[in-house]
């Protein structure tokens, strides 16, 4: 909740401004109360953007905190225990299956564009462009695809591993973004002492680039964990809102996103909602939290051991 | 002397841009080559002909021979090779981002040395020529980003003789380090061309009087001299040569 670039003052009354030679003082004034009005207007907007937050944030947490009862976490769910739990485990192997095909799949994407193909290339054109298309798809449309794709083509069903297949489209492009931007930040002056050593393409690649690019790599990881955690829409048409534990990848799985949802709409369970949604911001919080300190944690084994 | 590489006509384009202009030049073995010049003339851009790290700059186009013991450089067929037997030490130190020891290790295990005894080995003897042991021995699984700007050149050096190349190509190896780092990397120099024959890019001419053998002058794109380096410093046959070590322009 950073507010740091709305805060920087309007710059004052610029002292070597031409056409200020004449009425002096009474356009230093009238600027003067423009830059004060326009410093007012900009601290508004930043309370207002941090108080809309922080009204949301408590409201979740005023509300669901006296939901959170052992019920909630029992590891069954039924019409005496409204269980989050279910739903938990099936959003953690959903994150998990989805990273797992998604993972090997963009960054050796990205290794590619950077790596091999030739900048501007008609074939790297049309992959870059197609990742360009993919990141501004709604994710309602990755559902609707993957209903009729995996769910009904594939015969896969409502099921953990269409979902986990949907979600891997969703988050493909972001994967593939920050990967890219990982591997070009990682200083040529390496490359070229790799190469120099007589070290070839791929060793300099695996050994010398990708280690150091790990940290933005992560970064992308996490950034899709949260965009798997926090979709409902495409996974209501894909994973269905079986509301049990998956025990195998063909079985429907409502993820922690996808059963507040549930619960919302069926209306009868507001509190649980509210509780469900109070852990699904832990969960996010968590673990943003854990992978700024992993990176951290990275930087520090890098520049000290 | 042996010459360990002869440069015979060659012509270097960046795509239509001739940066090399029919360059003729012997590098003798065990002695150190300075190539000077003004900023731009050519000179970095011939050293990286030498171990074709050319290749990586799109557009680049070479003619002419460039013999490495009766080889022609560009016709190689194995450039992993080429670079393992001219080895380089680049304008900035670039360690690896890994503990000094793996820094030097690197070259080695990248050509197939896997015994942690022959590593060890290799990775003492490198550092002690790079004159770099004394200091680090007791750290050696420290990050090499730890180290100082001189040292990590050191480090450079010894992760580039990590590999027992036959010639040593430097890239205005001391242009970002102190005094004091300089002059331990000149006296350095020394030490190793009893080994290697080096070839220097520099832009400091003191810096090639007092280390070099030989210097070749270059100017826009063009050898203008080159020979002993007594006499291009005393007696310089060309006037632009005169000029320029003379202070009058570069």
């Amino acid at each position: 909740m950073k507010s740091e670039t709305v805060l920087q003052p309007v710059s004052e009354n610029s002292p070597n401004d031409a056409g200020s030679l004449k009425n002096t003082s009474k356009s230093r004034r009238a600027r003067d109360l423009q830059s004060r009005f326009l410093r007012f207007l900009t601290y508004g907007f930043a309370m207002l953007t941090f108080s809309l937050l922080l009204y949301m944030i408590m409201d979740i947490v005023i509300r669901g905190i006296p939901g959170l009862k052992p019920s909630l976490f029992s590891w069954t769910y039924n019409s005496k225990n409204v269980s989050l739990m279910p739903a938990l485990i099936n959003t953690l192997y959903m994150v998990l299956f989805s990273l797992l095909l998604s993972i090997p799949l963009s960054v050796g994407c990205a290794i590619f564009l950077v790596e091999f193909s030739k900048p501007k290339s008609r074939f790297s054109e049309v992959i870059l462009m197609a990742v360009q298309t993919l990141s501004g798809v709604p994710s309602i449309v990755f559902g609707l695809f993957g209903s009729i794709f995996f769910v009904r083509f594939c015969h896969l069903g409502l099921s953990l591993t269409s979902g986990a297949l949907t979600m891997v489209m969703m988050v493909l492009p972001l994967g593939i973004k920050t990967t890219q931007e990982a591997l070009r930040e990682v200083p040529a002056s390496r490359r070229e002492a790799s190469y120099g050593l007589g070290a070839g393409k791929v060793r300099t690649i695996f050994r010398i680039v990708l280690p150091g690019a790990m940290p933005g790599i992560l970064n992308g990881i996490v950034l899709s964990t949260g965009r798997i955690i926090g979709e409902s829409a495409a996974l209501i048409f894909t994973a269905g809102t079986l509301a049990k534990a998956a025990p195998d990848l063909l079985s429907s799985a409502r993820t922690l996103a996808v059963h507040m949802y549930a619960l919302s709409s069926e209306g009868l369970y507001i509190q649980q909602t509210y509780s469900t949604a109070l852990v699904l911001l832990a969960v996010t919080i968590a673990l943003n939290a854990a992978s700024g300190l992993a990176g951290r944690l990275m930087k520090r084994k890098n520049d000290h051991e | 002397m042996n010459n360990k590489m002869n440069i015979q006509n060659v012509d270097l384009y960046y795509g239509k841009f001739q940066a090399l202009k029919n360059i003729s030049l012997d590098i003798p073995e065990n002695e150190i080559t300075a190539l000077i010049g003004p900023s731009g003339c050519g000179k970095s851009t011939l050293l990286k002909c030498l171990n074709r790290m050319n290749d990586l700059v799109p557009g680049c186009r070479v003619e002419g021979s460039l013999l490495l013991d009766g080889q022609n450089i560009p016709d190689l067929p194995d450039v992993d090779l080429l670079r393992k037997r001219v080895g380089m030490v680049f304008q900035k130190p670039n360690p690896f981002d890994m503990s000094i020891y793996d820094n030097v290790a690197y070259g080695p295990r990248t050509h197939g040395i896997r015994s942690r005894k022959q590593l060890d080995a290799i990775v003492e003897q490198s550092l002690r020529d790079a004159a770099l042991w004394d200091e680090v021995h007791d750290r050696l699984s420290k990050s090499a980003l730890s180290l100082s700007g001189g040292q990590q050149q050191r480090l450079c050096i010894a992760r580039a003789i990590a590999v027992s190349p036959e010639v040593l190509l430097m890239d205005e190896p001391t242009s970002a380090l102190d005094p004091i780092s300089t002059a331990k990397i000149e006296e350095l120099c020394q030490a190793l061309k009893k080994k290697y024959t080096i070839v220097i890019v520099t832009h400091n001419m003191q810096q090639a009087v007092r280390i070099s053998d030989n210097t070749a002058f270059f100017l826009l794109g063009e050898l203008v001299e080159s020979g002993k380096t007594e006499q291009i410093f005393s007696d310089p046959k060309d006037q632009r040569t005169e000029d320029y070590i003379t202070g009058r322009f570069g």
